[in-house]
């Protein structure tokens, strides 16, 4: 199996903390992978060092073979990595329909697309989406207005919009109503078979991380703990230990 | 939000009506013409502001960069077509050594005002590529600087009159009133402006622009070329205040490199102002704020003469106070709340 995205021995220091201490992982092109571990353990970090939100210290990140850990952000965007936010980020001033409009895969379209208006297929496939994460209502609200949990699945369905072919996700399902998280997931699994989409989920909702992900690495203090099938993190001791403490 | 709307028969009557105005303004107020061609560049200034520091957050004060470099590069270019430019300002432009008749003068200006606005645009670039990389405060004190050093600099060469400033061409008698020629370009110059203004916003541009302000990170992050689209939008707004200075110019005359090139106290503060007045991040805001503004000022300087300033400062403060989000942005929010209302009443 081919890796889409491979992080090697990656290490980030803020001053004498270091929060990311020699991680390696790799994602398989077309899977979704899991990313868990207790408060602090350099989940998000490791996420910002994908997305060149700032630069490592050591190690390599490669993305389709080529290391991509000097790139900015824009850059690592338009190859085809895109992230969503643990508090998230949308423009708050547009309505969720513009939202979508700005994020309809604008990374691979040329400047001059600018200028244009966006076509109706495309017009008619982010009502869609909008309509999938129930704020169909909401389409000409003003994003900021929208609640936590709305702006979570307003983000989401931004990324989607955005075609990426990898997508990074944060805590995709934390401050969204229990009622809309299998159809949550039962979308990333979808985009995952209909779009070929690869997914690294950071999640702290276990049920919803073990049903998702076919691997899951676990982090603690900065370092890699374990790593494996659901089923085995589950019951592995160290992941028990560093979650509820020694017994 | 986004500008684009359909052009329904009853807002092409209102359109047609606004351009029938727009042609017989001058011709039914003969005595305002001057006022009146001033408006129309105060309008551009102010839809040109808006479009960086309004749609895209970029608060740029110092504009005005753009519209002295398109004062002086057209009068440059008006005189230096037919006589030395080192000369003409050597001599103060007067005397019967330099006389520009109906041909000269008309073509003069025919290519002074687009050198004026490849002038600006290309200095928006050169400086933006630099000044662009800067946020919030720093771009705004960095954009007030370029402004005033720009008057410093121009008060510094001799070649454009240094600090006596430089006279644009003098306008033949031949050519009969050249105010109105004036207030038709001008005319021109706002329309062209806010109709592709509104073209612009109502295309993706329009949100880009509106993704940066609201988060411009995140628009990084989404794979948009955010610096690119800022560039790109500074280059467009330099373009019109290029035109527009170069109009200005030639409707004052004279060329004052501190007072009324690089005037950043007056024409400087008045686009930002007039763009708060109307209501920024609107297209219609800057047009409307222009009008009340150029009408108070006009009133101010008429009627409380030596207490104007004062005057403006308190219409600053109440626009600040009372209508944070201007008069459009009051209106809206006012028909926004009544439509809530309606909502919920039975």
């Amino acid at each position: 199996m081919t890796m889409l995205l491979e992080a090697v021995e990656v290490t980030k220091a803020f001053g004498g903390v270091v929060a990311n201490e020699r991680i390696s992982l790799a994602v398989p092109q077309g899977a979704i992978v899991g990313l868990i571990g207790p408060n602090g353990s350099g989940k998000t970090t490791l996420f910002n060092a994908i997305t060149g939100a700032h630069a490592i210290d050591a190690g390599a990140i490669r993305f389709k073979g080529k290391d991509i850990s000097r790139l900015l952000t824009g850059d690592i965007a338009r190859a085809g990595i895109i992230r969503t936010y643990q508090q998230p980020r949308v423009y708050g001033g547009l309505t969720a329909r513009e939202n979508m409009r700005i994020s309809a895969s604008i990374r691979r379209a040329p400047f001059i697309r600018l200028f244009t208006r966006p076509r109706g297929d495309v017009e008619a496939y982010m009502d869609e989406l909008l309509d999938f994460v129930g704020l169909a209502e909401k389409m000409d609200a003003r994003a900021g207005d929208l609640s936590f949990g709305q702006q979570k699945l307003l983000e989401l369905a931004m990324a989607l919009a955005n075609e990426p072919e990898m997508l990074l996700m944060d805590e995709p399902t934390a401050g969204i109503n229990p009622v809309l998280i299998d159809g949550v997931i039962d979308r990333l699994k979808a985009a995952r078979a209909e779009l070929g989409l690869t997914l690294l989920i950071i999640e702290h909702n276990m049920p919803v991380i073990m049903d998702l992900a076919e691997h899951i690495y676990c982090l603690a203090h900065g370092k890699l703990l374990a790593e494996g099938p659901p089923g085995e993190i589950q019951s592995d001791a160290r992941v028990l230990e560093a979650y509820l403490g020694a017994a | 939000m986004q500008g684009g709307r359909a052009l329904t028969p009853k807002r092409l009557v209102l359109l047609a009506g606004l351009l029938a105005i727009g042609i017989a303004a001058p011709l039914v107020l003969p005595g305002y013409q001057l006022q009146l061609t001033e408006l129309l560049l105060f309008m551009v200034f102010a839809l040109a502001w808006d479009l960086v520091g309004g749609q895209m957050g970029y608060n740029s004060f110092g504009n005005v960069l753009f519209v002295g470099l398109g004062m002086y590069a057209s009068a440059i270019v008006q005189v230096g077509l037919f006589y030395d430019v080192g000369l003409y300002n050597e001599a103060r432009g007067g005397g019967t050594d330099f006389v520009f008749d109906a041909s000269q003068f008309l073509s003069g200006l025919a290519l002074g005002i687009p050198a004026a606005v490849l002038v600006s645009a290309l200095a928006a670039w050169l400086l933006g590529s630099l000044v662009l990389t800067m946020r919030g405060h720093y771009f705004a004190i960095c954009t007030l600087g370029l402004g005033i050093a720009a008057g410093q600099v121009a008060a510094g060469i001799p070649w454009i009159g240094a600090g006596s400033g430089m006279l644009t061409p003098n306008p033949p008698e031949s050519l009969g009133d050249e105010t109105l020629l004036l207030y038709y370009l001008a005319l021109g110059l706002a329309i062209a402006c806010a109709l592709s203004f509104a073209w612009l916003l109502s295309a993706r541009f329009g949100l880009a622009l509106n993704a940066i302000r609201d988060d411009e990170d995140k628009a990084e992050a989404m794979g948009l070329r955010t610096h690119a689209v800022k560039v790109t939008a500074w280059v467009i707004a330099a373009g019109f205040l290029g035109a527009a200075g170069a109009i200005y110019g030639n409707l004052v005359r004279f060329i004052d490199p501190t007072q009324t090139a690089f005037a950043g106290a007056t024409i400087g503060v008045w686009m930002i102002l007039m763009a708060l007045l109307g209501g920024k991040g609107t297209l219609l805001g800057p047009i409307v704020g222009a009008v009340v503004f150029q009408i108070t000022k006009e009133l101010f300087w008429t009627y409380l003469l030596g207490w104007q300033r004062v005057g403006l400062g308190l219409l600053i403060i109440l626009v600040a106070v009372f209508f944070p989000s201007g008069i459009v942005g009051f209106v809206r929010e006012r028909s926004a709340a009544k439509g809530r209302a309606g909502e919920q009443s039975p």
